[in-house]
């Protein structure tokens, strides 16, 4: 990795920041400002800094979705440190880190892929490798970057530190649910023909294994922290489909079967999204498509262990990370509420507004706070996820995706 | 009813049947657009940009937004939109959007 110098721009940002520290840290006595502002004067003076002494463990991005830019922020200081623009349609935009978390892949919706540099805040490279796309995944040693696309259907495989195509996998279909899994592999699934495959790209050339009968229509799926089971939701089906990933041949285990049967679907505004954020205590928590509930099954025997009824349609169900709260938002109308689940009694323990559209939620790697992006209110709203005050907000343009450098090394994210 | 009510809801009607455009846009884009596309050209929903739609008729686009297409993820909007509403809708989308 070549060492970027740091612009003078962000020389500022390390010295603000540091007079902010001292400010917001409740522990910050006198001993500590002193050694902040000796720090800041240091900074002041020094000559500058290669860019591997920054640290990226606390920062992330913020898609602004309609304005194609992504908004650089700092966890701790709960701000924003800049903004890297010209990123073409990010609506429905996601993004992942390199194992260094020096650099994010973006994948917009115009089957734009983009390698961003968030030190230097810059474009490094971008590829239009697509019509029409929609998310990707970064493989676990860092090599490959993989998306997935709508127009034409397929996934294609960049080396990450050129973007130079490595292998394109067509499928006849859209793809959805692609997510890394160890050994240099990628599970996806197609929503036209309900198959789920699996690209190894651990060889010269990639090897791909079909797994037919997922079911009608897989719309999203997730594989768990471990990367063993992968789940898809399924538009056409009353349940979803489970697949053991350390089984030598892998075969569609059905879940939750019939589980709004007899009751009437309620019209779906906007899709459920699956991420690997599921594993709430010893149960998976996942929305239901078409009710408005989240439903859990125990994470070893996929046996369904309860319902929580919910304000509206669930859009994300996302664990806190320790799992003992689950994080749901909704579909349009209901999109101005968040509830939390406790995960022990599988009750709603809390419910709040913050404001028109929240969009996503990403909690900070150890869960102690949870950035929400409330899209028409233009603000990326912060609480704590123990006394749900308010901490503080940034504003950002149509805010949309949340995403933390902790992402880095965490599988199927 | 009493007299104010009575007042109340004739001054409320027109609004619920005067379509709002600015409202009407911004759903279209954001809230259409988690399946179509922000930009309509399609994403697990197909593209609904003009060229892709010119086979319909207002009145039959205006069903499909109201009743949705069974069978596929198309919801009814009936529950949240007018008649009026939707064939504003249909008009926009046959139309285009010129900015």
């Amino acid at each position: 990795m070549t060492p970027v110098p740091l612009s003078p721009n962000t020389v500022e940002n390390r010295h603000g920041s540091g007079i902010h520290r001292s400010r917001n840290t409740p522990a910050g006595g006198l001993r500590t400002r002193i050694l902040a502002l000796s720090l800041a004067a240091l900074a002041l003076c020094a000559p500058p800094l290669p860019a591997s002494a920054q640290p990226t463990g606390d920062l992330g991005l913020v898609v602004e979705r309609a304005s194609g830019s992504l908004l650089v922020v700092d966890q701790s200081e709960r701000a924003s440190i800049g903004r890297i623009t010209g990123l073409g349609d990010l609506s429905h935009a996601s993004l992942v880190y390199s194992p260094d978390e020096h650099f994010a892949y973006v994948f917009g919706r115009d089957g734009g892929l983009s390698k961003v540099d968030i030190l230097a805040q810059t474009i490094t490279a971008r590829v239009m490798q697509a019509g029409n796309s929609i998310g990707g995944a970064i493989s676990d040693d860092g090599r490959f970057v993989a998306v997935s696309n709508y127009e034409p259907g397929g996934v294609r495989v960049f080396d990450a530190d050129t973007l130079e195509m490595v292998a394109d996998i067509p499928t006849g279909s859209k793809t959805i649910g692609l997510v890394d899994i160890p050994g240099t592999r990628f599970v996806f699934s197609l929503w036209d023909a309900g198959e789920t495959w699996i690209a190894d790209l651990s060889g010269e050339t990639a090897q791909i294994t079909r797994i037919k009968g997922m079911g009608t229509n897989p719309y999203d799926a997730l594989v768990t922290g471990d990367g063993r089971t992968y789940i898809a939701g399924l538009f056409g089906e009353d349940h979803l489909s489970a697949l053991d990933l350390w089984q030598e041949h892998p075969e569609p285990q059905v879940i939750l079967p019939g589980y709004a049967k007899g009751r009437e679907g309620l019209p779906v505004y906007k899709m459920p999204h699956l991420e690997g954020w599921a594993l709430a205590g010893q149960d998976f928590v996942l929305p239901a498509m078409g009710q408005h509930e989240v439903l859990w099954v125990d994470a070893r025997s996929l046996q369904e262990t309860g319902r929580t009824a919910t304000h509206g349609q669930p859009v994300f169900a996302i664990s806190r990370p320790d799992g003992r709260h689950v994080w749901v938002n909704f579909a349009h109308p209901l999109n101005d509420t968040v509830q939390v689940i406790d995960s022990v009694t599988k009750g709603v323990i809390h419910q709040f507004t913050p404001g028109p559209g929240v969009l996503h939620m990403e909690f900070t790697p150890r869960g102690h706070e949870v950035w929400l992006s409330v899209r028409d209110a233009g603000k990326v709203m912060i609480y704590d996820t123990e006394t749900f005050e308010k901490l503080g907000e940034i504003a950002a343009e149509s805010p949309s995706g949340i995403f933390f450098t902790a992402r880095a090394h965490r599988m199927g994210l | 009813m009493n007299r104010l009510t009575l007042i109340l809801a004739l001054a409320a009607t027109p609004a619920l049947a005067d379509p709002d455009p600015k409202a009407l846009k911004r759903l279209v884009r954001q809230d259409c657009g988690s399946c179509h596309g922000m930009t309509l050209k399609g994403g697990l929903g197909p593209d609904i940009r003009p060229a892709s739609l010119a086979h319909y008729r207002r009145d039959d686009l205006t069903d499909v937004i109201l009743d949705g297409l069974p069978g596929t993820p198309m919801p009814p909007w009936r529950p949240l939109l007018s008649k009026d509403e939707a064939a504003w809708i249909a008009d926009y989308l046959l139309e285009g959007d010129p900015e």
